[in-house]
């Protein structure tokens, strides 16, 4: 009897935080359907009036959206080039750590632990000025090249690399294969789940990212979307139209993406929320 | 020519090669900009021109304005980190003990906020906890006849705002660290506290948090230096202006003073401050708890 009981409340206990956790991103999709009148006077919420619902809000966002699509193509762009290239780099750095006795290593290695530790955003102001002497505001090498290598990433890789026997290594030595070779025909693959697990992560850091692309790309035509939706609050004229159907165009597709590779996005998600 | 191709990919010289892309960035976006930003903590710099001014700049961060920037800071770390290792702790031991039906979805749900980025968990709860009368969470207060607030102009109500926010994104992904540490519990242990007739509050005690405490470390870890560095949970709200400063943190007040209005020696002086802060908090638990936490994961 007690056990059913405490079984009881368990459930409900578990089942609240599922709907606290799902309410808003479920709100926000549902308005975006729901015509902007309602939306004014009584901000989200889960009233469902499925013959008021409209597709006016998505229809803005082509029609009289500013610059929204452009924000969503910068997103893109930088989402499309820095993750690969931030994969690529900082799984060969990981893996020099990991394979190779060299002279240095251990100070690479204390340095990549440093800068994990040190939050990178200490160093905003001379990074900007930086940026700026280096005339790349405004430019997504400006918003990339900073970050390219991932600390956190790298240690990630290091870690897992350890985990491989070496005998494979050795024994692609022996057939005649060069270090590059190794790593990009051998060892690559066999990191799969680690590059999936970093692909999420860094995808995620790149899509989300906030203040280094609000100081960097100053222009509105240049604004990443997380940037651009923030601007859209302004204290004179809120597009709320665009507010909502743009914050849900955001999320609709990673939430898509989400239910085809959980696994990897939780071993990305949980591998250390550390920001990469 | 077929000398140096050799070379290129001997053992010896793969190594820097393989690590070269780190060494690079990080001398010039990490060495390089600390030691500019140390250098610029001393001095008043003017669009053209920099001159030194000694101790000037920490001098004007013993304000009002900065200080309530650290009190805020550390006001939204202590509870942030403290709902976010309890109310995590507390789902991961039901779903991973209690719950049998419906466990993937239920703990897929609770984990969904994550990938909301905070700009737009913000534009949500900005709505939600509208000032209007109809707002939706003015409207239930409304049911238990509290007057209806006006969030985002008081501190409490602010600084719960952007509590909640921050334990909205992160309560899923740190129920997920914890059912981890859980997995690596013996059932063994369970069982022979059965047979020793202990009940389920002197078994958590007793052996599901000692076991957890690895991962609890490295939670806390992960979400103090989060909470220090909070920018985008108050920018979301404020744009970087609250009423009274409610909802000023160290790093907003970097971002303001630095790239607002063009101060980089007064900012870069608050900036050290803050890495000074979260040394001290990392060292602390380097010497209590060993490498970050981290070996233990």
């Amino acid at each position: 009897m007690g056990r059913t009981v405490a079984r009881f409340f368990s459930y409900l206990f578990v089942i609240s935080a599922a709907i606290i956790a799902i309410f808003p991103i479920f709100a926000l999709i549902l308005a975006s359907f729901k015509p902007m009148t309602e939306l004014l006077q009584y901000g989200l919420n889960l009233k469902l009036q499925p013959d008021k619902l409209t597709l006016d809000n998505y229809i803005s966002i082509f029609t009289g959206g500013g610059n929204y699509l452009l924000w969503y193509k910068n997103s893109l762009i930088v989402l499309l080039i820095a993750t690969p290239i931030s994969l690529l780099l900082s799984s060969m750095v990981g893996y020099g750590i990991a394979i190779y006795q060299f002279k240095g290593r251990n100070l690479i290695f204390l340095l990549v632990i440093l800068i994990l530790v040190i939050p990178i955003e200490i160093l905003l102001l001379p990074l900007y000025r930086l940026i700026s002497r280096m005339k790349l505001m405004n430019t997504y090498a400006g918003l990339i090249l900073p970050f390219l290598v991932s600390p956190f990433a790298v240690f990630f890789f290091r870690q897992y690399v350890v985990g491989i026997p070496d005998s494979l290594v050795d024994a692609a030595r022996i057939d005649g294969c060069t270090e590059y070779r190794i790593f990009f025909q051998i060892m690559s693959p066999v990191m799969l789940p680690a590059y999936g697990a970093m692909a999420v992560l860094l995808a995620m850091n790149n899509w989300n990212s906030f203040i280094w692309p609000l100081i960097v790309m100053q222009s509105n035509a240049r604004f990443t979307l997380p940037v651009g939706i923030v601007s859209l609050n302004s204290p004179y004229s809120t597009n709320y139209k665009l507010m909502i159907s743009g914050s849900a165009l955001t999320v609709i597709p990673i939430i898509i993406i989400f239910f085809f590779f959980q696994k990897y996005f939780i071993a990305g998600l949980t591998s250390g929320s550390i920001k990469g | 020519m077929r000398k140096s191709v050799q070379l290129f990919s001997s053992k010896k010289v793969a190594p820097y090669v393989f690590t070269a892309p780190f060494v690079i960035t990080f001398i010039v976006f990490f060495l390089y900009p600390t030691i500019s930003t140390i250098i610029m903590s001393f001095q008043r710099i003017v669009p053209g021109e920099a001159k030194f001014v000694g101790f000037e700049n920490y001098r004007i961060l013993f304000d009002k304005t900065f200080y309530k920037a650290v009190s805020n800071t550390v006001v939204f770390t202590f509870w942030s980190v403290f709902i976010l290792v309890t109310l995590p702790i507390l789902l991961s031991v039901l779903v991973n003990y209690s719950i049998t039906k419906f466990k993937n979805p239920l703990k897929m749900f609770i984990f969904l906020p994550a990938v909301v980025s905070t700009v737009v968990g913000g534009v949500i709860f900005r709505q939600i906890f509208g000032e209007l009368d109809t707002s939706f969470m003015n409207s239930i207060l409304s049911k238990f006849s509290i007057p209806p607030q006006q969030w985002t102009m008081k501190s409490s109500t602010g600084m719960l705002l952007m509590v909640l926010l921050a334990v909205w994104r992160w309560t899923g992904v740190n129920m997920l660290y914890f059912m981890a540490g859980l997995q690596n519990i013996p059932n063994e242990l369970y069982e022979s506290a059965d047979i020793d007739g202990a009940n389920w509050p002197h078994k958590f005690l007793h052996i599901t948090l000692p076991s957890l405490q690895p991962v609890i470390v490295f939670v806390v870890l992960i979400s103090v230096s989060a909470g220090l560095k909070m920018f985008e949970e108050s920018y979301v709200f404020w744009q970087g202006s609250s009423p009274m400063n409610i909802g000023l943190t160290i790093l907003g007040y970097i971002y303001r003073e630095g790239i607002s209005f063009g101060n980089l020696g007064l900012g870069s002086a608050a900036g050290l401050i803050l890495l000074m802060m979260i040394l001290i908090v990392s060292v602390i638990q380097l010497k209590y708890f060993g490498l970050l936490g981290k070996e233990e994961q």
